[in-house]
């Protein structure tokens, strides 16, 4: 069962990522996000890992994150296509009991990519900073809100832990009220629907299959390691933007 | 069906709770009751704790469609740790002296889940769920069952692809059902318009998390649990491959077959109770239509 090849190495070189897609001639011209333009209608693609899928180990096993990306991420984005097809032919039919009846499907789908999307960025190598603190403004702002770093960390892995079923726990900014805040989303919610002024700086993925090959139903432990990789300098960059 | 040690309750002249109790005092320490059995030597002590039940087969015998490490996890940890944590969480509350099913459907509180609602249902689902499989399980159902199937989906083909789709689409963590469904309305003196056997069918329906059918009054006859951690070891992300797998190869269709019996046998219990009580509701009314009818007669005057 141990899948130990790791396949594709995938190296970021000042903006420019290299994948299968690209190697194969792909003519869509390639974007960050990972969009597509074909026959007018938005589609939407598995965006590449900004590192190798064994370079967060060990605190996420390479076998984990081949599995996240290439199977589940990718069928988010399938499934997400397909029923955005369907939403515009129902659309054009003025089918309104389809176009409500496809809306969890979209939420669902499409929930699944953009938190994947933001997942991979906040995670990091170790020797590529993953695990370093933040500071500056993200710094002041996490001990105003919560008191310390650690006090923040706990909270999260409190509430990762806490959540039944499956869902995400977020370091959200409230940038109406200017503050942080912890967050849990059921299923895969994106976070906005916990609060239109929500914007997501760093969110933990605590469906079983984010750990249960490396930690089986140790949720905490996952929770506690995970750390060690987060990339807060992305979670202060995005901070940084909204409020300026 | 649930692993409380009531008898010693019982005997101690405890009796259950009313479900129709206010919720919160479901988690209430029950109190003197308890403790005054304690003192008694007469009683046993009351320590009703549910208990962790084995799969009815080794652990390694469903291999290779569910492995041994699998049960190993599944049932030596998130269904242990379901069990710990009921009990830890009933003790000593009024939940602690019924039966599993009745702790499911008192704390799920139509809608609005108590904290033990999690642990109950997933212990009973956990149990449902290894019961409902058996090593070279599989095949097809026959008898009752098989022609309740061809009855309320077309075919066995149709039932089990509507299964198979429920399963998939559960978002999220879940379970999926096959459950009898004896449609009682609840509505105060309605009479039921289709009262024969069409009403009692079959229904596939699916859960989140750890929601099951004996809350909505369904009679479940078979469950697959589509949590990530009841086929990722297996499967990985392949959920479709691993239902499939189970209804070809691990479902037991006798035990599918003898909840249906049981559920049925239920369903017609009910059905004579409620033409019992209609009954004893008409007599009632045409009793009180005849004193009405003797005031109405003598509404002039006022009663000295």
């Amino acid at each position: 069962m141990a899948l130990r090849a790791i396949a594709g190495k995938k190296t970021l070189t000042l903006g420019l990522v290299l994948g299968p897609r690209a190697a194969a001639g792909a003519s869509a011209p390639r974007t960050g996000s990972g969009l597509r333009h074909a026959r007018g209608l938005v589609t939407f693609s598995l965006p590449d890992l900004p590192y190798d899928y064994g370079a967060l180990e060990p605190a996420i096993s390479g076998e984990i994150m081949k599995l996240h990306h290439q199977k589940h991420h990718q069928t988010y984005i399938t499934n997400f296509n397909k029923a955005l097809e369907q939403l515009e032919e129902a659309m054009a039919k003025g089918d309104s009991s389809k176009v409500a009846h496809l809306q969890s499907a979209i939420k669902f789908n499409g929930g699944g990519h953009i938190n994947h999307s933001i997942f991979w960025k906040n995670l990091k190598p170790l020797n590529e900073g993953g695990g370093e603190p933040p500071h500056s403004t993200l710094g002041w702002a996490i001990d105003t809100d919560f008191g310390s770093l650690d006090a923040l960390v706990q909270k999260m892995n409190a509430e990762g832990a806490a959540l039944q079923g499956s869902g995400w726990v977020w370091l959200a900014l409230d940038k109406e009220m200017k503050k942080l805040k912890v967050e849990t989303t059921a299923n895969q919610d994106p976070l906005v629907t916990k609060g239109a002024n929500l914007v997501p700086l760093l969110g933990i993925d605590v469906w079983e299959h984010a750990y249960y090959l490396q930690y089986k139903n140790a949720r905490p432990e996952y929770l506690k390691n995970i750390w060690k990789i987060m990339n807060w300098k992305y979670a202060s960059e995005v901070y940084e933007k909204e409020i300026a | 069906m649930g692993g409380a040690s009531l008898l010693s309750a019982l005997a101690c002249g405890v009796s259950s709770s009313s479900i129709g109790a206010p919720p919160h005092s479901f988690l209430c320490p029950t109190p003197n009751r308890r403790r005054k059995s304690r003192r008694k030597v007469r009683c046993a002590p009351i320590t009703a704790q549910f208990e962790l039940k084995p799969p009815p087969y080794p652990l390694d015998s469903l291999e290779p469609h569910m492995s041994r490490e699998t049960l190993e996890h599944h049932w030596g940890r998130h269904h242990r740790g379901h069990v710990d944590s009921l009990n830890a969480r009933i003790a000593g509350t009024q939940l602690e002296e019924m039966e599993l099913e009745d702790v499911v459907v008192a704390s799920y509180n139509k809608g609005s889940p108590l904290p033990p609602f999690v642990h109950a249902a997933q212990v009973w689902n956990h149990d449902f769920f290894w019961r409902s499989m058996e090593p070279g399980g599989g095949g097809k159902p026959s008898g009752e069952l098989m022609g309740l199937i061809e009855r309320d989906f077309g075919s066995f083909e149709r039932m089990l692809k509507e299964f198979k789709e429920a399963a998939s689409t559960q978002f999220g963590s879940g379970w999926a059902w096959l459950a009898y469904k004896a449609n009682r309305l609840d509505v105060g003196n309605a009479v039921n318009p289709c009262p024969s056997e069409k009403d009692n069918k079959l229904v596939i329906a699916k859960t989140p998390n750890a929601v099951n059918p004996l809350v909505w009054d369904y009679s479940p006859l078979l469950a697959v649990d589509v949590w990530e951690h009841a086929y990722y070891l297996d499967y990985e992300n392949r959920r479709a491959d691993y239902v499939s797998i189970f209804m070809e190869k691990l479902v037991s269709w006798d035990i599918v077959s003898s909840r249906l019996h049981i559920a049925t046998a239920r369903a017609a219990e009910r059905a004579r109770e409620d033409e019992r009580r209609r009954r004893e509701d008409d007599v009632e009314i045409t009793n009180r239509e005849a004193v009405e009818m003797y005031v109405d007669s003598d509404n002039d005057s006022e009663p000295e």
